[in-house]
């Protein structure tokens, strides 16, 4: 009754305590909205624009039909596909590992983690120069056990890439993976042994789905960076391998051709949001399940 | 089948959990383990069921003995104190799990999960996800998933905490039916005294990794064997007091005491315990043999009777329960001095050790 006479402006509105908080958040979250649609938002329509500068869809018909350019799309989705399946091999047993490990096991697993994930990429890429070179650690020691007679290939080449991002990218798939198991109840584990199921089928059948939320965030995060990669594949690919973040670098600074670039650089872009869709539907859709 | 625990010790650490259990359960029994949290009772669950193997000691099922056995290997029906259902998988799914991991076939899992629904009554409910019920509903789907493969022994974690008042009621009553009705041999954790008193069989009573005492509700609660289980189970007066001759004893501030036999030699130490109800006041309190003059000191309402605490004069305090008519006036009120009495039959002796 009264606030219908309120909102007929019969009575004076009382101050709503919700509406004011959210008045003072958004202020608050201001200047770093600001910040991004300065530096970020801007810059990323200047350059969508630019690759349409002559009017035409020219260069968005060269990026995306050129056979030359879309061989590269396609090698740097294939290699970001393969950087998040061997991350995820590797990281799932990580992540199960620290969920269920003392406080000695967890702080070591914490510090071999976060160690490498705080040192720059580009003074790891350059360490693993070191390591995988033909007369680098890992062939020099390899030989010296006599497990081979000639060194392996792995520098300059898609194994030496490989290695480089899966490194950087490990972290990444680590830390979802972890914080979705370490949300599993843990009597959901020791409910299904009470019932009957061995390790392995009680693993398939709950904690699996369960961490499903955590393992599709940590493949999205792996493979849109991954995607994204210019500094590892440039230097352990020798010039051998191409992403495309390369190819753009390449547009732009040995040909200057920046509304190629800039279709390019779209490109990247439009794919990236269509597989992180894709991705976060099927997290979506697991995500409640979790909870 | 028939449980039967011994000398089961566990330590974690400097803690010991267990400190020797031997226990037996009968087949088709329900016998409530009580105790306040951190007395062992929950350590002892998990040894029985597996989660645990005891640094010493055996457990047996049947004949069978599973001290080593995982688990899976022990066909133990578990309610878990949160119910532990799986989340991703529908009411049906959940009680279906363990009739999948034994390869039941498809069919017969399916009319066994129906079955077992409509014994929680819950059928309708197969394609609901647990968090779309209600937590009551939610411990029925538990349980309909720990009994639905026929175990050997159903465990209940203190099944009922999480439940309002009114819903724990019911559904203590409806597990006791469905135990009964099964036959199920039940081992019952609880750190609740009224919910033991209500659903067991017998009450095994446990404190700092130790059996006190095992034996009927009733036995428990009027014919309590130590000091710790008189003063966990129900309410009640306790009195440290030295044994007299013919049947009395000496209690300080409350001077001799009359019983109904003799509470041990002469000179004894001895503990007397004296539940609320037993006593009585006023002109009800004149023809009993034990009579003590006090002040009321407070008194509290609590709809079906009413509770007082009376302080005689240089004795401990006395906490007294009287039954109370809706038309009746209280009996007494807060400052008032009365007589206070109770029949020496009343009086329960706990010897000390």
């Amino acid at each position: 009754m009264s606030s219908a006479r309120r909102e007929a402006g019969l009575l004076p509105a009382r101050p709503d305590p919700a509406r004011a908080r959210e008045r003072v958040l958004v202020g608050l979250a201001l200047p770093a909205l600001l910040l991004l649609g300065v530096v970020f938002v801007w810059p990323l329509l200047r350059l969508l624009s630019m690759s349409v500068a002559d009017g035409s869809l020219a260069q968005f018909e060269k990026a995306t039909l050129d056979e030359l350019y879309v061989a590269v799309l396609w090698d740097s989705m294939e290699i970001a596909a393969l950087v998040t399946v061997i991350c995820l091999a590797l990281a799932y047993p990580v992540a199960a590992w620290l969920v269920q490990a003392g406080r000695i096991g967890f702080l070591l697993g914490m510090f071999f983690l976060l160690l490498p994930f705080w040192t720059s990429v580009l003074v790891r890429t350059y360490a693993w120069m070191v390591l995988l070179g033909r007369n680098g650690v890992v062939n020099r020691t390899l030989r010296d056990w006599g497990w081979i007679e000639f060194p392996l290939p792995l520098l300059h080449n898609l194994t030496g890439v490989l290695i480089g991002i899966v490194h950087v990218m490990l972290p990444y798939m680590v830390f979802p993976i972890y914080a979705a198991l370490l949300r599993i109840d843990p009597d959901l584990q020791r409910a299904a042994e009470g019932l009957g199921a061995p390790a392995w089928r009680s693993f398939l059948r709950i904690i699996l789905p369960l961490s499903l939320p955590g393992v599709f965030a940590g493949c999205a995060l792996v493979f849109v960076i991954t995607l994204g990669f210019f500094i590892t594949p440039a230097l352990l690919g020798g010039g051998h391998v191409m992403m495309i973040a390369m190819l753009i670098e390449q547009q732009v600074r040995e040909f200057l051709d920046w509304p190629f670039a800039a279709a390019l650089a779209t490109v990247l872009l439009a794919a990236t949001l269509v597989i992180y869709a894709a991705l976060s539907r099927l997290t979506g859709g697991q995500g409640h399940a979790a909870r | 089948m028939d449980l039967t625990v011994r000398g089961a010790v566990k330590r974690f650490g400097a803690v010991t959990a267990l400190a020797g259990v031997d226990l037996d359960v009968a087949e088709g029994e329900l016998l409530t383990i009580l105790g306040p949290s951190g007395s062992g009772k929950t350590t002892l669950l998990k040894v029985v069921a597996g989660f645990e193997v005891p640094d010493e000691g055996s457990v047996q099922l049947g004949s069978v003995d599973v001290t080593l056995a995982p688990p899976r290997a022990r066909d133990v029906g578990m309610v878990f104190q949160n119910y532990a259902l799986f989340p991703h998988l529908t009411v049906a799914q959940n009680v279906a799990f363990p009739l999948e991991m034994r390869r039941v076939p498809k069919a017969e899992r399916q009319s066994r999960v129906a079955e077992a629904l409509a014994l929680v009554e819950l059928s309708g409910y197969e394609a609901r996800l647990p968090r779309q019920l209600s937590g009551g509903q939610q411990q029925r789907v538990a349980l309909a998933r720990s009994i639905v493969f026929n175990p050997r022994l159903l465990l209940l974690d203190e099944p009922f905490g999480a439940l309002d008042r009114k819903l724990r009621e019911a559904m203590q009553l409806e597990v006791r039916r469905l135990q009964r009705r099964l036959k199920l041999t039940t081992l019952f954790i609880t750190h609740d005294q009224e919910e033991a008193l209500i659903l067991s069989d017998r009450i095994a009573v446990m404190n700092a990794g130790r059996l006190e005492q095992v034996g009927t509700p009733s036995e428990v609660y009027a014919r309590p064997a130590t000091r710790f289980v008189a003063d966990f189970v129900g309410e009640s007066n306790l009195f440290d007091g030295i044994a007299g001759p013919d049947a009395t004893a000496e209690v300080p501030g409350l001077g001799r005491l009359f019983l109904a036999a003799q509470a041990g030699t002469p000179g004894a130490r001895v503990t007397l315990l004296l539940r609320p109800e037993a006593l009585r006041i006023g002109g009800a309190a004149d023809p009993l043999a034990n009579r003590a003059a006090g002040q009321v000191v407070e008194t509290v309402f609590l709809g079906l009777s009413v509770k007082l605490r009376i302080q005689p004069e240089g004795g401990p305090e006395l906490l007294v329960r009287l039954p109370l008519r809706p038309s009746e006036p209280p009996p007494a009120l807060e400052g008032e001095i009365v007589t206070v009495g109770f029949a020496p039959e009343d009086v329960h002796v706990i010897r000390q050790a």
